[in-house]
């Protein structure tokens, strides 16, 4: 093996001389420690080496060991349900083997080299296979069939394929090309983080990603294979935003990133999600999940390297022709970390210190989402959906994440800290939020929830612009100038705010909504809207109006479990029944 | 063999550049001995070729370039412990300065702990009851949280600091908190305010100080903090014991990053703090926590001011990134001489929702904080039209949130230096504060909650009807 010498540590960066056969990004091994890094820079016959682990201790004159490859995931049975650091080591076998602490130069591959599977083949011997297609399945848990494919740029014949249970290293097939060479098969395939992998075609989005989430659903969906972005200053919902994807997409596969944040969140999820039930299957949500946490105490070049191991694992699942999430949290981690590393190799900063290649950076990952036709002559459509949280400055919306983001990124959610403080959950503004797929998911919706729910948030939305435009009156005069028909504009857009878009994450039932009752419960407010206004129209004050007990139902409603959509209809009634007797003590008052 | 150079090719600010110097190590100790025969103590740096830079704790004064000797240490830096560190006080580097005896080594612990892996982690979920109704009832803080409380020059966050450690418990289990005390850039006074209280109520005998006055060495406030925390987790998980950390004060700390970046000339993040701001505070406030089959625990309330009360402010902003919440305090409030001057709508504490409800403290309490917080938002906002249109303008039910509002101040927030508020009295007082509104606005309270804890629900559900 060939050895290069260290000449300089700063941080995370390490400088070796003695390098002129390491390429751009290859994998190389630092002192006797054996501590992970990957080259990043070359000059001459010196190459910049980040880090993977703290460089305490390092110094000038020890061995740095070429290995010839570039950063890559291990990709195969047994990813769903493991929680990995930001190179993919497995979190739950370092502490077996070091204890509680991660101590340095720790090498455990990502897949498990002793755990069993059951191959089950899917095509013959003889049978003509191309790139992408399907060899066989295993059962990786109770929700996932992990489809094991033929990899990248391999066509030919099945010479040999075997139903067997095995190690992900075994030869579960062999394929003849046309060149006449044999390729072992094994489930085990690896791939470079930085690469993404091929798909046949890029399809336009054309469905909606559900994820439980009124506000989101309603007024800024995202489409499957979408992309979304959640900016906000801290504790304005950002994470417990990305969790609540993570836990109630209808997504077959959730890859969650925790990129330059809390330990504990990672904690919380850890114990959290065995326990939940998937509201599609019934079967524990980790049974969907992959995690990455490299939290802001890891070290910070591997975290540059989590949001590329998570999506590359995430491509693999969406070449299975699954519909997968992403959730990135914090992208601005990921960026910082960028940043850090770009100061030390003394590049010209750019705004606020970012590097010059921030925006290609940042367009590049999110370009990695969408729908496609994956590889394979199945014609199987894989969706990968990726939603990122941005962490900027005093929550500064010029800051240049978020601005290269903005670019990219279809959906916007805006948090407000303003909400925030008044424990308005999730605080996604609805006036400055907009998701840029509406008209592509428009048929779609129309056709499953009829053209009234396109009316109604249609109206919805307008009614809570109103609303911001006579709060502005209202504060310069008071509420008392204001028309009656203004003042019932005010109380709707109260309970849209209220009983609609607040939705408390804590809560058993109000945590998830389903498109059908969400659906219910908008009607629902906008019949109310309805009465009201005919009641108006028929002399009866708005103070009655605004009084009518049916309203604290109303409030209550989201508290109604799934599938009780007869409820709804019972509450209807009753505001018919209230409205009908207030006018008829109208009448006879009269 | 510890190699001795004096070789000095440069010193400046806080930093000092040896060259023709083999086998430095990167974060290594290094020992510097001016020509008088005094000692300082440094780090490296950076390592380039044969160049070392070295960062000097104490500072350059008095360092001549021809006559100061260097030696590296070959190790970092490390902190004797053993259980006998309980009731000693320490300077920032860790040297007893209390008179009494050394300490003789259990173990040596380098104070830079590897990180704790998420996987080992125990989620936060014991409710410590501070005696303070804002805290407990509305941000609770629970063992191995990491919750800061932003002040301002001139704020009484020490005061408060104080009481909760004179006040904290988790009940039911008797045991006492140990207390490990970092002060990093504080003025004499205030130290000695800590060390008096702790002295009257006995906690010295279970306290841990790490002292760095505002006269002491600036750069020294680097290490400060994480031989703190080295003690804390050698107390917390290998004696078993629940230590409350408290660190003050953080912007200091900063200022000493900031000061040595400078010095590099580093590529200056916002307002000249270093890039790597985030990741350094971080490497300090996620040493709070709960691991797993451990018994001990973590809890961290780092103090900090905020420089012109600026929330957005770098050493603020990212200080809240990364703890699990804050404890605001606002000038107005304290002007008003509402004491502890608790921003309650700013304030957060993140962990709050799992050390909450029956079995915990109360099962109405996450209905009770929601409510609370609505409603005093709301008369929050009635107060800002009736500061503009006067109270006249305002409607019936804008007016009752107003006073609402000024009774939730002068009640709620406000309590006595003295008193120790248990969580069934706080919870008490939010529903009798709430007894006011009328039952409609109680969107966030559930049914049940109400015929049960509200005073007075019955008369008011028959008013109604
Ligand atoms: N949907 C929600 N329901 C209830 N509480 C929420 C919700 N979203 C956020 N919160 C509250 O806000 C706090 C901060 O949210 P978090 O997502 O951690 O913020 P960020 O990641 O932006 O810093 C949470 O701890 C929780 O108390
Ligand atoms: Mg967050």
């Amino acid at each position: 093996m060939e050895v290069g010498r260290i000449v300089k540590i700063a941080g995370p960066l390490v400088v070796a001389s003695n390098m002129q056969n390491a390429k751009i990004y290859d994998v190389v091994r630092v002192s006797e420690k054996k501590l992970m890094g990957e080259v990043i820079e070359m000059r001459g016959d010196e190459a910049s080496i980040q880090v993977y682990e703290e460089t305490g201790g390092l110094g000038v004159g020890e061995p740095v060991y070429l290995t010839g490859q570039p950063l890559s995931v291990e990709l195969g049975p047994g990813l769903i349900e493991s929680i990995y650091d930001g190179i993919q080591r497995p979190l739950d076998e370092i502490r077996l083997k070091v204890g509680d602490l991660i101590t340095r130069g720790i090498a455990i591959p990502g897949l498990s080299r002793v755990k069993r599977w059951n191959f089950n083949p899917a095509v013959q011997v003889g049978d003509s296979v191309v790139e992408g297609d399907i060899l066989g399945i295993v059962d990786e848990t109770v929700l996932v069939v992990h489809r094991i494919m033929v990899p990248p740029r391999i066509n030919g014949k099945v010479k040999m394929i075997e139903r067997k249970e095995c190690l992900v290293t075994d030869t579960i097939a062999v394929i003849e090309t046309e060149n006449g060479r044999e390729e072992e098969i094994s489930m085990l395939t690896k791939w470079p983080v930085r690469r993404p992998r091929p798909y046949k075609e890029k399809l336009a989005p054309d469905e909606p990603l559900s994820t439980g989430q009124r506000v989101i659903d309603a007024f800024f969906p995202i489409s499957k294979g979408g992309t979304a972005c959640i900016p906000g200053p801290f504790g304005s919902g950002k994470t417990v935003v990305q969790h609540q994807l993570a836990k109630w997409a209808d997504a077959q596969i959730v890859v969650y990133v925790g990129c330059g944040e809390r330990g504990n969140e990672m904690t919380d999820v850890l114990i959290e999600f065995p326990k939940l039930k998937d509201p599609h299957s019934g079967e524990p949500l980790m049974k969907r999940t992959v995690l990455i946490a490299n939290t802001s105490n890891m070290p910070v070049a591997a975290r540059e390297a989590s949001v590329y191991t998570g999506i590359t694992i995430a491509e693999y699942y969406r070449d299975m022709g699954y519909s997968v999430a992403l959730m990135a949290d914090s992208t601005s981690r990921w960026a910082e970390a960028m940043r850090e590393m770009s100061g030390r190799l003394e590049e010209m900063p750019g705004e606020e210190g970012y590097p010059a290649y921030l925006g290609t950076r940042i367009a590049e990952f999110y370009e990695r989402a969408g729908k496609f036709v994956c590889l394979g002559s199945d014609g199987k459509i894989g969706a990968l959906s990726v939603v990122g949280a941005v962490s900027p400055p005093g929550g500064d919306l010029s800051d240049p994440v978020v601005q290269a983001t903005l670019r990219v990124v279809k959906v916007f959610w805006g948090l407000e800290d303003k909400l925030a403080y008044k424990r308005h959950f999730p605080a996604i503004s609805w006036l400055n939020s907009y998701s840029l797929y509406i008209p592509n998911l428009t048929d779609y919706l129309e056709t499953n929830y009829g053209r009234e729910w396109l009316d109604n948030i249609n109206r919805a939305m307008a009614i809570l612009q109103e609303e911001a435009e006579l709060e502005e009156i209202v504060r310069l005069v008071g509420l008392d100038v204001l028309s009656p028909d203004a003042r019932l504009i005010m109380e709707t857009a109260k309970s849209i705010r209220e009983d609609f878009l607040h939705q408390n994450a804590f809560d058993e039932i109000d945590t998830y909504s389903s498109f059908e009752k969400m659906v219910k419960l908008m009607e629902l407010i906008m019949h109310f809207h309805d009465l009201a206004e005919d009641a108006l129209n028929n002399n009866v004050s708005i103070l009655d109006i605004a009084s009518l007990p049916i309203r604290e139902d109303i409030a209550r409603a989201k508290f109604i479990p799934e599938n009780k959509e007869d409820e709804f209809e019972k509450l209807k009634e009753s505001v018919t029944k209230s409205f009908q007797e207030l006018k008829e003590k109208v009448l006879v008052e009269t | 063999m510890i190699k001795e150079y004096n070789t000095i090719k440069e010193v400046a600010g806080p930093l000092m550049l040896v060259e023709q110097v083999e086998g430095a190590k990167y974060e290594e100790l290094v020992e510097i001995e001016l020509p008088d025969g005094e000692l300082r103590n440094g780090r490296v740096l950076e390592v380039n070729r044969d160049q070392v830079l070295i960062q000097l704790f104490e500072g350059v004064t008095g360092v001549n370039v021809f006559n100061t000797k260097v030696r590296f240490k070959s190790k970092g830096m490390e902190l004797d412990v053993s259980k006998d560190i309980l009731g000693r006080v320490f300077d920032g580097q860790g040297r007893p300065i209390d008179k009494g005896p050394k300490i003789i080594p259990e173990k040596r612990l380098d104070i830079n702990s590897s990180p704790i892996n998420p996987y080992a982690r125990n989620y936060p979920s014991e409710f410590i009851q501070t005696g303070f109704s804002t805290i407990d009832g509305l941000n609770t803080l629970v063992r191995g949280q990491k919750l800061p409380i932003f002040s301002g020059s001139g704020l009484p966050h020490a005061k408060m600091a104080a009481q909760i450690v004179r006040q904290a418990k988790v009940r039911g289990t008797g045991e006492e908190f140990a207390v490990v005390f970092a002060a990093m850039g504080i003025t004499f006074e205030e130290a000695l305010y800590f060390i008096q209280d702790f002295q009257k109520t006995g906690a010295i005998e279970r306290t841990v100080l790490f002292v760095n006055l505002a006269s002491d060495p600036a750069i020294e406030r680097i290490t400060t903090p994480r031989l703190a925390l080295t003690a804390a987790e050698y107390l917390a998980f290998e004696m078993d014991m629940h230590v409350l950390v408290i660190l003050t004060d953080m912007t200091n700390y900063c200022e000493a990053l900031r000061e040595v970046s400078a010095a590099r000339q580093e590529v200056p993040g916002r307002r000249g703090y270093p890039g790597y701001l985030y990741t350094d505070l971080a490497s300090i406030y996620e040493r709070a926590g709960r691991i797993r089959e451990k018994k001990g625990s973590i809890t961290q309330i780092p103090i900090l001011t905020m420089p012109e009360d600026d929330k957005t402010h770098p050493i603020a902003d990212l200080t809240g990134y990364i703890t699990e919440g804050q404890i605001v305090l606002s000038r107005a409030m304290h002007r008003r001489g509402i004491y502890p001057p608790v921003d309650v709508l700013q304030s957060l504490s993140r962990l709050k929702d799992k050390g909450i409800g029956e079995g915990k403290t109360r099962e109405d309490h996450a209905d009770v904080f929601n409510q609370l917080f609505a409603a005093y938002a709301r008369g929050l906002e009635a107060r800002e039209l009736e500061v503009i249109l006067g109270e006249a303008a305002l409607s019936d039910m804008d007016r009752i949130f107003y006073k609402f509002a000024g009774s939730f101040e002068k009640r709620y927030i406000a309590q006595d230096e003295s008193e120790d508020r248990d969580i069934e009295f706080t919870l008490d007082l939010g529903w009798e504060l709430m007894s006011v509104l009328p039952t409609v606005e109680l969107k966030r309270i559930r049914p049940e909650f109400m015929e049960k804890y509200l005073p007075g629900f019955k008369e008011k559900v028959g008013a109604n009807s």
